[in-house]
């Protein structure tokens, strides 16, 4: 963890308008390389807004916004999205939703088809490449969102509350899911969530957000021992985290 | 989208049939009678008759211009709106994916279209004539224009339509500006796309009839005002009818064609 994966300093995002909103003031924020980073925060705070800033999707009013050394002008590859209600094209099957990046970036079919059973398999799909979105659970389709962007082999991954809106039950199984792929892949995350136990269990840093204006209140260090699993939840260290976060939380 | 028991199935049709049954044998016995506005209007088996012949021909030496024609002119007819149908759609589609997905083409494009569709095609006859003569193209160029508008203005708001975040993930995996409009715009609008062309093949066969009728010497609308003014009441109907059947067949078609690109739609709609 030497090089910084994401450098932010300074930025702010001001939606215009007769009132205008001030979404994020004044964020600085370095994520090194290979860092999993939770954006832990109350509804408001402005972490999806800086996850879309990160991608690309808006453009900042304020400040630099470096990853990997490059300006973010516009999305792209490099930087991986999970959206949270998946966004796969209901008219692809789970194949194709899952070449769709390699092959509109015109990487020849020998290059990914590979990659892609393998990334099939590693989220537990390869028997479901034929199946419509719409025949899929919540879970699969998520699974599938994550299958999409693992083929591009992004340096970054942006995920937005990927698993907020799935039933507690697959939420850990996709949680338990995530652990494993970060633990084989050891990507850069950047993980947007509400939920304090998921930021804990997944994150390396957890960095919590305050509303109204949103900005990074407090970086907490998880010093839980890697790998995890879903038995960290009831680990008396965990308790004790989560304690400190509320606490925190609740300060401000 | 309830998979219908064939007995249910069965008293739907009884039901749907009851309507044009009674109707018909009404329509026969009143011309029986002579109860039909002094034999004007002439009965079922009379307009079967003289569809057979229109069909079949006559036999023999006839004087019937009609007999014998009725397959030749439904291809005219069929032609025309095949031709003009499918200008419609290859000018249409890709411009209301555009209209809806560019700001800048809305803009320049969207105004003009809003201002020329309030002009029914009907008054576009005289103009069409004056231009093309009384030739084919006259006839197509009608048609292309009535069904280009609700094909053009459908597709747009399909297209405006289209889930933010589908454009994003398409984006963020690289796709540019063609590719995001023929693999995630485009399949996206299709549903609304097929409203249009539905609605635009109704208008396609209005137009081709009211341009035969007026300005072209062939075809099921020139048939139909033709046997009008030689009173030949028989062959008007025997005509409508043959209009209607195969405008109705069209939308079949059309509906046939939607329900395989769009499968992934039906199956949402469980």
């Amino acid at each position: 963890m030497t090089t910084d994966a994401i450098q932010i300093a300074g930025v702010d995002k001001v939606y215009p308008g007769a009132n205008p909103v001030t979404a994020l003031q004044g964020i600085d924020l370095d994520i090194a390389d290979g860092e999993f980073a939770a954006l832990l925060g109350p509804s408001g705070c402005g972490k999806s807004t800086l996850l879309n800033l990160l991608a690309g999707f808006e453009a900042t009013t304020a400040g630099d916004l470096k990853v990997y050394g490059a300006p973010v002008t516009r999305p792209g590859p490099d930087r991986a999205v999970v959206f949270q209600e998946a966004a796969l094209f209901p008219w692809l099957n789970v194949w194709e939703n899952v070449v769709f990046g390699p092959k509109v970036q015109g990487v020849p079919a020998d290059q990914y088809e590979t990659k892609a059973r393998e990334t099939l398999k590693l989220v537990g799909l390869e028997n479901f490449s034929e199946h419509l979105p719409v025949q899929l659970s919540g879970g699969m389709r998520q699974r599938v969102g994550i299958a999409r962007v693992l083929v591009m082999e992004p340096k970054l991954l942006l995920m937005d509350e990927p698993f907020g809106a799935l039933d507690a039950q697959t939420r850990l199984t996709m949680q338990q899911l995530l652990l494993e792929v970060w633990q084989a892949l050891k990507k850069t995350v950047v993980f947007v969530t509400h939920d304090i136990d998921e930021a804990i269990l997944l994150a390396d840093t957890i960095y919590v957000m305050s509303a109204r204006p949103g900005r990074i209140a407090t970086r907490i260090p998880v010093d839980l021992p890697r790998p995890r699993t879903l038995d960290t939840l009831t680990d008396a260290h965990f308790n004790e985290m989560k304690k400190r976060i509320m606490h925190e939380m609740r300060g401000h | 989208m309830t998979k219908l028991s064939s007995g249910q199935r069965g008293k739907r049709m009884v039901l749907a049939l009851v309507l044009p049954v009674v109707f018909l044998i009404a329509w026969e016995v009143l011309g029986r009678f002579n109860l039909l506005v002094d034999g004007l209007i002439p009965t079922p088996t009379a307009v079967l008759q003289a569809w057979w012949v229109w069909i079949a021909g006559a036999g023999g030496l006839s004087l019937n211009p009609y007999s014998g024609t009725w397959a030749i002119n439904l291809w005219y007819s069929l032609e025309r709106v095949g031709q003009g149908y499918l200008l419609a759609i290859v000018l249409g589609v890709p411009l209301g994916v555009l209209i809806g997905w560019s700001r800048i083409a809305a803009q320049m494009v969207d105004p003009s279209i809003q201002w020329l569709r309030p002009i029914p095609i009907t008054a576009w006859l005289p103009f069409s004539i004056a231009l093309f003569g009384i030739k084919d193209f006259g006839a197509i160029f009608l048609i292309a224009l009535g069904a280009f508008y609700p094909i053009v203005v459908n597709t747009t708001q399909g297209a405006r339509d289209v889930d933010k975040n589908l454009v994003r993930a398409a984006r963020m995996m690289g796709a540019g500006g063609g590719a995001l409009l023929r693999r995630v715009i485009l399949p996206a609008a299709l549903p609304s796309v097929f409203t249009g062309l539905r609605i635009g093949l109704g208008i396609a066969w209005t137009a081709v009839i009211v341009a035969e009728m007026v300005a072209v010497k062939s075809g099921l609308g020139y048939v139909l005002w033709d046997a009008y003014y030689v009173g030949r009441m028989d062959v008007v109907i025997a005509d409508m009818i043959s209009i209607g059947l195969m405008g109705y067949l069209s939308d079949r078609l059309i509906v046939l064609i939607e329900n395989r690109a769009l499968t992934w739609r039906r199956l949402q709609s469980y």
